[in-house]
């Protein structure tokens, strides 16, 4: 079953938007995400898709050409990294209120300045609040993977809510690697037809998209929001069930990777998480009881599950590959240990920033942190909580 | 992973390293492994030192970093011995594949003791006398999968023929050229 292929991370989402076959897609190029509007332009001019390829003069267009699409009831897609995200920044919010459900490919890349265009989660922790489901991917398979099931997330009536699909800007947008494809036809059938309830162009039903929203209702539609955000835990649990059925391939909140008897334990997200597995592998070997929560779901968070999957082991180190420069720690270290609070469970927790910018994180690097843990594991002191890992000098 | 093959290339900006990376990718999957091919991105100009990695392993790779302990590595561009430290991290028990004409105490004194195989080709020669113009990464390429024994002679050339009637579709011309640069460099690769 599947196709057996080797696709850069890029191509994965521009192979899943094929197939998805959106009515629009509006995209500004951005290194690293460049490819992906790139290639899908190729396939609209092939006559391989008959989507509609807007190509902007901004990313802020290209947002804004999403929702005038989406709202007018078409199901809409876009590509960004990095600044372009930055410049969608103020449509971002408006995607979400208007509760229209566009998906995005974010190619994650650190956000200027100074001028850098390699990889970290500088651009997505930027929009965490933004009222978007977050799904992150460790590999160019999950890149693919996450796609096919955006959509039937996003539009499910009790979410309706935006979805951005990440993945690592270059350490997989631009690594050929194996993945297996699904055929045309089962895609088509698994994402199935856009039927929105409400839409501009329906003109049965005269609808505003979008009106002033002043004191008497905005709190109440933002209580909504994050109502629907809170039922897209349920709904992505359901979707990704269907996708098991159909491909074999098992996606959860998050992935725990030898975690059933793990003391020490590190949680993170994308690309790291498979370094983190080499590590973990290595130190099993050794007879360290080593353990990876990768998480998939970033928004919704998945509080509950995380605090109960955190609450036997012995020390947790959380890696951010942003920080969050508010002198405490970085967000998914905040969402972690928060989330464990309110379960009152109580493990030893610090956290790394580490690969800012594009700076190569490697096994041995990981092997590090879970040597720390060892250490407050053992003492149960956690010394400093706010740490970095793969900086040069010290601070 | 005790199969797990990791290479690096080393190039100048123009030359095709990256390309050779992803050819070598493309022929090692064909033969049913588990690939990736990534090059190392910085401000990438015609010229300036580029660096692309290769692992192929029997398994699923998940590492998702930089090669710092390679077991091979290609040099396709021999003017970079002078300014990159090439056998960086390269296993003793690996070797390093040269594009020069350099002899073999040259050689020697430009890799700075290491211990391994040391292995040359002048791509120059392969390139100009089958394709009329200079492409190191074509002869490079068959140089690695010669020294590294990823596949047999054989299978890589069936694959590649496949790769090259795909890539050149649009100036099939040159796929005879490519060919015949991949079956001469085979042959023209030599331990120092």
């Amino acid at each position: 079953m599947g196709i057996r292929e080797r696709l850069s991370g890029n191509e994965a989402a521009a192979i899943a938007m094929k197939q998805i076959n959106p009515d629009v897609v509006a995209a500004f190029p951005i290194t690293p995400s460049t490819e992906i509007p790139q290639y899908f332009s190729s396939f609209v001019s092939n006559g391989e898709v008959d989507t509609e390829f807007v190509a902007v003069e901004s990313e802020h267009s290209a947002m804004s050409a999403c929702i005038g699409a989406q709202a007018a009831g078409a199901r809409a897609m876009t590509a960004t990294s990095a600044n372009g995200l930055s410049l969608m920044w103020e449509m971002v919010y408006i995607a979400s209120s208007l509760r229209l459900p566009i998906v995005m490919s974010l190619v994650n890349r650190a956000v200027s300045g100074p001028l850098n265009i390699h990889n970290d989660h500088s651009d997505a922790m930027g929009v965490r609040d933004s009222g978007w489901i977050m799904l992150f991917s460790e590999n160019n398979q999950e890149a693919y993977d996450n796609l096919l099931m955006a959509h039937r997330i996003a539009e499910h009536k009790d979410v309706l809510l935006p979805l951005m699909v990440c993945q690592d800007g270059f350490i997989t947008s631009h690594s050929i690697e194996n993945i297996e494809l699904l055929e045309d036809e089962k895609v088509k059938e698994f994402v199935g037809k856009y039927n929105p309830e409400h839409y501009l162009l329906n003109d049965k039903e005269p609808i505003a998209v979008g009106p002033l929203d002043l004191q008497a209702y905005l709190f109440e539609h933002k209580a909504q929001q994050a109502v629907a955000m809170r039922n897209a835990k349920k709904v992505i649990a359901e979707v990704s069930a269907d996708f098991e059925r159909l491909t074999g391939r098992k996606y959860e909140f998050f992935e725990k990777y030898k975690m059933d008897d793990a003391e020490t334990v590190i949680v993170c997200m994308n690309s790291t998480a498979g370094t983190a597995k080499a590590a973990v592998d290595e130190l099993r070997e050794q007879g360290v009881k080593a353990g990876l929560l990768k998480i998939r779901m970033f928004r919704p968070f998945p509080s509950e599950e995380v605090a109960e999957a955190l609450k036997n082991v012995k020390a947790i180190a959380v890696l951010d590959k942003a920080d969050s420069l508010n002198g405490a720690g970085g967000a998914l270290f905040e969402d972690v240990v928060s989330g464990m609070y309110v379960a009152n469970v109580h493990v030893p927790t610090v956290n790394y920033v580490y690969g800012i910018g594009g700076r190569d994180t490697t096994v041995s690097d990981i092997k590090k942190v879970y040597n720390d843990l060892n250490e407050v594991a053992q003492t149960g002191n956690v010394g400093n909580p706010y740490r970095y890992l793969g900086l040069r000098g010290e601070i | 992973m005790s199969n797990l093959i990791e290479i690096r290339w080393h190039g100048r900006g123009g030359q095709g390293a990256k390309t050779a990376s992803l050819l070598l990718a493309d022929a090692a999957f064909n033969t049913g492994k588990y690939i990736q091919g990534f090059p190392e991105y910085g401000p990438e100009r015609m010229g300036a030192p580029i660096t692309a990695y290769n692992r192929i392993s029997d398994e699923p790779i998940t590492v998702h970093s930089n090669i710092y302990e390679p077991d091979y590595v290609v040099v396709v561009d021999d003017t970079l011995l002078d300014c990159v430290d090439v056998t960086a991290g390269l296993k003793p028990d690996g070797a390093i594949i040269i594009n020069t004409t350099k002899d073999g105490e040259e050689l020697k004194a430009a890799l700075k003791g290491y211990t391994g195989n040391v292995y040359k080709i002048d791509a120059r020669k392969v390139s100009m006398e089958t394709l009329g113009k200079y492409f190191p990464n074509t002869p490079m390429l068959a140089a690695v999968v010669k020294v590294s024994g990823i596949m047999t002679d054989e299978a890589f050339l069936e694959d590649m023929i496949g790769s090259f009637k795909h890539k050149f579709a649009k100036k099939p011309e040159v796929i005879d050229g490519n060919m015949k640069a991949l079956e001469m460099a085979l042959q023209e690769v030599t331990k120092v």
